[in-house]
């Protein structure tokens, strides 16, 4: 089968669906491609490279869409500027058509594609499962928006975002404030702390936890229990006492952060608005909101979608809606990978034959259309990334009740220790309660000593302590001098078996601490 | 020498044990720890002679020091690295035995003391005698369990905790007449006796119920053991050198025990109690189901996945020490790395017989210890691990025990050795391990099974390599 990539037409669309490197795998596949003259221009990869990896190189364009089986894209058809014909027209009978096509905000064009027999793969909705993570462009194309979302804060930003203490004065390190710990932020928490701001992060999803505290940012925590975790791994409308504590949260934060970075979304519904009118003007003169939702809306109120904006008190506002676009080498070349990974899996003969099986999940999840039928929505996938179950456990609950059998159980030794220890003082000698304290201290110093003790030591340790334990033969030599022949002799018995504790113990601990070496 | 020099040179001596204990703490002040431990001894042990308790018999002591101390270093000298268990669980028996004869002759020697004094001072007799015998009845059969002179599967008696508690009830009851026969005027002689007897049957039967992968908590329990018992003698003799130099060593046995333990996510009292897990274990273990085929792997083919890695994990057990493969291992990772291929050892904290048991085998074939992890360091890097090779590890690589909640290793941690890439095991046979628990991973798909003698294999590599 041909695979064929067209020019992007889409205003400002810098990306390509395929780069050079991914035309040599899909060459192994058993495909033939064919590269729309220019189509790599804007990201870096010439019709010359495409040609050398082995790419046929077509300059009319409605020959590449009617010569080939498999047109691979990254926006989702529209209307051409050049031929003043709609993209969806030049789709002839039987092609597959692979790109974003956002499904649920597009159903007219759902309805268009359908009314030809055609296939259609949306590469937004490859399900979250593990296996198909190879596949997921939305993660690829997050993960460069998050790292771009701070690159760009950092150009409107007028400091350096590590602290520095210089001859010229002391520099305080940025505050960054990153909502939604989802992929792209947390791309944008490692960016920014490579970067060497101090990075904070809110998400209402609270096993995202440790891997905001991984990439190095503190997790903003409220006082307020409530698990934000929706089906396949994405957040869930909150209760609005929750966003009512989440507001004051991020009231209290953007008086002290210079940089916020917002990337809260909720499938299939229009950005949250976190970030309110009088929070942006309680912010500093030259503050930067970078607001990864603009397309859908966005999280902050006065952000201008595709735009940016300077508020009066000088805030600046980024609201691109491109920004995987702003950096086409890169989104390029993880797209391109993201198709190839999911056209391997659609290839499982690798003889360029494409079969679309219903039976597989990613697949499933991404066809739009088969052969005309429109077969969106998919049943949800079985599987999350992250453990959902958990939702339905009482949590608060669970929590408390090991706790206080722990602490009963943890006093009780002390206290059966203390009447023990109690009941021997009222009746033992002076002498003997001597000789007891120091053995008490003597338990607690060897505990003290031992504690930290490296683990390849713990042979060497043992057979040290052993040849210690022998100063038992300070006993049987106390009692040598005994008149009693029998005891004497018992006595010596007893040196003579220590001796041999004593030397063996000290010179194998030698023996075996001369081999240590680094 | 006046008794308050021989107090001062105690004084020294106690100070100079708990540096010695400080400095085996790390690798680089181990030497020193020792050296400190030897010099504390002799000022202790000359002190006494030169004190003013030691006043005749001295050829005695010379002769029996003489004659002691030329057998310990020979045995020192000759000892294999890999029976160093073995040395140090009969050299805790020693301990014991001293433990039980000295507080023989002092009871024999008579104390002059009366009342409470008297009972107080028979009870610390009873204590220590109790238990220097569990130490020493203990350490005999934990000595013949590791040399394989016995079986090392726990001995599960009908009702054994019942039979403990029994044997404890006995100890108190016979500890009670001991005093009582004393005050009366009767025979004390025979209740001591009885539960000397009661002693021994009580350490044999602790150490024949622990079941083999326990065997390490098992030696540094008696560790702890032999520092009661000179503990007790301390308090019997009213000698604090003693009391403090036993608590000292009771305790560190102790924690080590604990560490241990808390290693292999065991239970402490468990281990101790008896028994390899609970009842399920014995059910469990030797159930030989149909797991699939094993692929075997031929010596070229090893060595060629060797020159092709770049991360290679190696995990000793105690299939290494047995066959004695650890010059021949350093001989592999040196050549290895030569190649610029990034070499680590990943050690389970309950590898071979006795707490850092493979840590003394690699610094004896000089592996660099730089290079040797223990299991929680190097754990998560098994994913970007190209191979691991097992030698004749078993239980401590199974991934039952994360698997399946019916094993009786359930929840042991274990190297994961299995996320790597590919996994070499090399092993005589399909024998099952100490813990008698089939292990899935032979059968997974990337793990190669290359039998063989563990010595004669890898130096078939080495020349292969070389």
């Amino acid at each position: 089968m041909k695979i064929g990539v067209p020019n992007e037409i889409h205003a400002g669309e810098k990306r390509v669906a395929t780069t050079p490197e991914v035309i040599k795998f899909l060459q192994k596949l058993g495909y033939s491609v064919a590269v729309e003259s220019g189509a790599g221009a804007k990201a870096n990869f010439s019709d010359e490279a495409y040609r050398q990896s082995g790419a046929e190189i077509i300059n009319n364009t409605k020959s590449l869409w009617e010569s080939s089986n498999i047109i691979l894209k990254v926006r989702a058809p529209e209307q051409h500027p050049d031929l003043n014909v709609d993209e969806c027209d030049l789709l002839n009978e039987g092609q597959t058509l692979i790109s974003f096509i956002w499904p649920a905000q597009n159903e007219s064009l759902i309805q268009k594609l359908s009314e030809k027999n055609i296939n259609v793969l949306a590469m937004d909705s490859i399900p979250r499962i593990s296996r198909a993570q190879k596949m997921d462009a939305l993660s690829s194309m997050a993960n460069i928006a998050g790292y771009r979302a701070v690159i760009e804060a950092s150009h409107y930003f007028g400091r350096f975002f590590t602290g520095q203490i210089t001859a010229a004065g002391k520099v305080p390190p940025a505050k960054v404030l990153v909502i939604g710990a989802g992929v792209a932020g947390l791309a944008a928490i490692a960016t920014a702390n490579s970067l060497g701001a101090i990075v904070r992060s809110f998400d209402t999803r609270p096993e995202v936890k440790e891997q905001v505290e991984s990439m190095g940012a503190d997790f903003l925590l409220l006082d307020f229990v409530e698990d934000g975790s929706g089906e396949g791994g994405y957040a869930k409308t909150m209760s609005d006492e929750f966003i009512a504590a989440e507001m004051a949260l991020f009231t209290e934060q953007a008086k002290d952060v210079d940089i916020i970075i917002t990337t809260a979304l909720i499938p299939g519904k229009p950005a949250p608005k976190l970030i309110t009118k009088d929070m942006v003007s309680s912010m500093k003169d030259g503050s930067v909101i970078v607001d990864l939702a603009a397309e859908q809306g966005g999280n902050c109120e006065l952000t201008l979608p595709h735009d940016v904006n300077v508020t009066d008190n000088g805030v600046t506002i980024i609201g691109y809606s491109d920004l995987p676009s702003r950096l086409p080498t890169q989104s390029s070349q993880l797209y391109g990978t993201n198709l190839r990974h999911l056209l391997t899996d659609m290839t499982p003969e690798k003889d360029g034959q494409m079969i679309i099986d219903m039976e597989d999940e990613a697949v499933r999840g991404a066809t739009v259309i088969k052969a005309g039928q429109i077969t969106w929505p998919p049943p949800p996938p079985k599987l999350s990334a992250t453990p959902i179950v958990k939702q339905a456990e009482p949590t608060p609950v669970v929590t408390e009740e090991p706790e206080k059998p722990t602490l009963l159980r943890q006093s009780l030794p002390l206290i059966i220790g203390a009447l023990i220890l109690y009941t021997l003082g009222s009746v033992a000698p002076s002498s003997f309660m001597t000789h007891f304290t120091v053995f008490v201290l003597s338990c607690f110093v060897g505990y003290m000593v031992i504690w930290n003790v490296t683990a390849s030591l713990h042979t060497p340790l043992m057979s040290v302590t052993n040849a210690v334990s022998s100063i038992i033969i300070i006993g049987a030599l106390i009692q040598i001098s005994s008149s009693n022949t029998l005891l004497a002799g018992l006595a010596a018995f007893g040196i003579l078996i220590t001796s041999i504790n004593i030397a063996g113990g000290f010179a194998v601990t030698k023996r075996m601490l001369d081999m240590f070496r680094k | 020498m006046s008794a308050e020099l021989v107090t001062v040179s105690y004084i020294g001596a106690i100070i100079l044990f708990i540096l010695t204990l400080g400095g085996l703490s790390h690798q680089e002040t181990a030497r020193k720890g020792n050296l400190y431990g030897m010099i504390g001894m002799s000022m202790a042990v000359l002190a006494t002679i030169f004190g003013p308790q030691v006043t005749s018999n001295t050829h005695l002591i010379v002769i029996t020091m003489l004659v002691g101390g030329s057998i310990g270093i020979t045995l020192a000298r000759k000892v294999e690295m890999t029976q160093m268990p073995e040395l140090v669980a009969i050299l805790h028996s020693l301990v014991g035995i001293a433990a039980v004869l000295v507080g023989y002759v002092n009871f024999m020697g008579g104390s002059g003391l009366s009342g409470i004094e008297k009972s107080i001072h028979e009870v610390e007799i009873y204590i220590g005698v109790l238990i220097g015998a569990i130490t020493f009845s203990g350490s005999v059969i934990a000595f013949c369990k590791l040399s394989g002179k016995i079986s090392g599967s726990p001995l599960m008696l009908p009702a054994r905790h019942w039979l403990n508690l029994g044997l404890l009830i006995a100890s108190i009851y016979f500890g009670y007449d001991f005093v009582h026969q004393g005050h009366v005027g009767g025979d004390p002689m025979i209740p001591l006796m009885i539960m000397t007897g009661i002693a021994l049957l009580f350490g044999i039967h602790m150490v024949m119920a622990i079941g083999g992968a326990d065997m390490p908590v098992v030696v540094s329990m008696l560790n702890s053991y032999s520092g009661w018992a000179a503990s007790a003698t301390g308090f019997m003799l009213s000698n604090d050198l003693l009391i403090v130099v036993g608590a000292l060593v009771g305790s560190s046995g102790a924690i080590l025990s604990f560490i241990m333990c808390r290693a292999m996510n065991r239970n402490f009292i468990s281990v101790i109690a008896g028994g390899f897990g609970t009842d399920t274990g014995a059910v469990a273990s030797g159930t030989v189901e149909d797991q699939g085929e094993v692929v075997p792997i031929e010596t070229g083919e090893v060595a060629s996945l060797l020159q092709n890695a770049k991360e290679i994990m190696i995990i000793p057990g105690y299939g290494m020490a047995v066959a004695q493969a650890q010059h021949t291992v350093n001989e592999i990772t040196k050549t290895l790395r030569d190649k610029k291929i990034n070499v680590r050892f990943g050690i389970h904290p309950v590898a071979g017989r006795m707490p850092g048991h493979m840590n003394v085998l690699l610094a004896e074939a000089k592996v660099p210890y730089d290079i040797v992890f223990e299991m929680d360091e190097i754990n998560d890097d098994f994913p970007t691990t190209d191979v691991s090779i097992i030698i004749g590890a078993n239980d401590i690589v199974n991934p039952s025990a994360q698997d399946d909640p019916n094993s009786p290793i359930a929840g042991m941690p274990v190297l994961e050795c299995w996320k790597g890439t590919t996994t070499i095991v090399l092993k005589r046979g399909m024998a099952t391990g100490y813990a008698g628990v089939q292990n899935p991973l032979f059968f997974k798909e990337n793990t190669r099974m290359y039998f063989g003698d563990a010595k004669e294999s890898l130096d078939a590599v080495l020349k292969e390599l070389q």
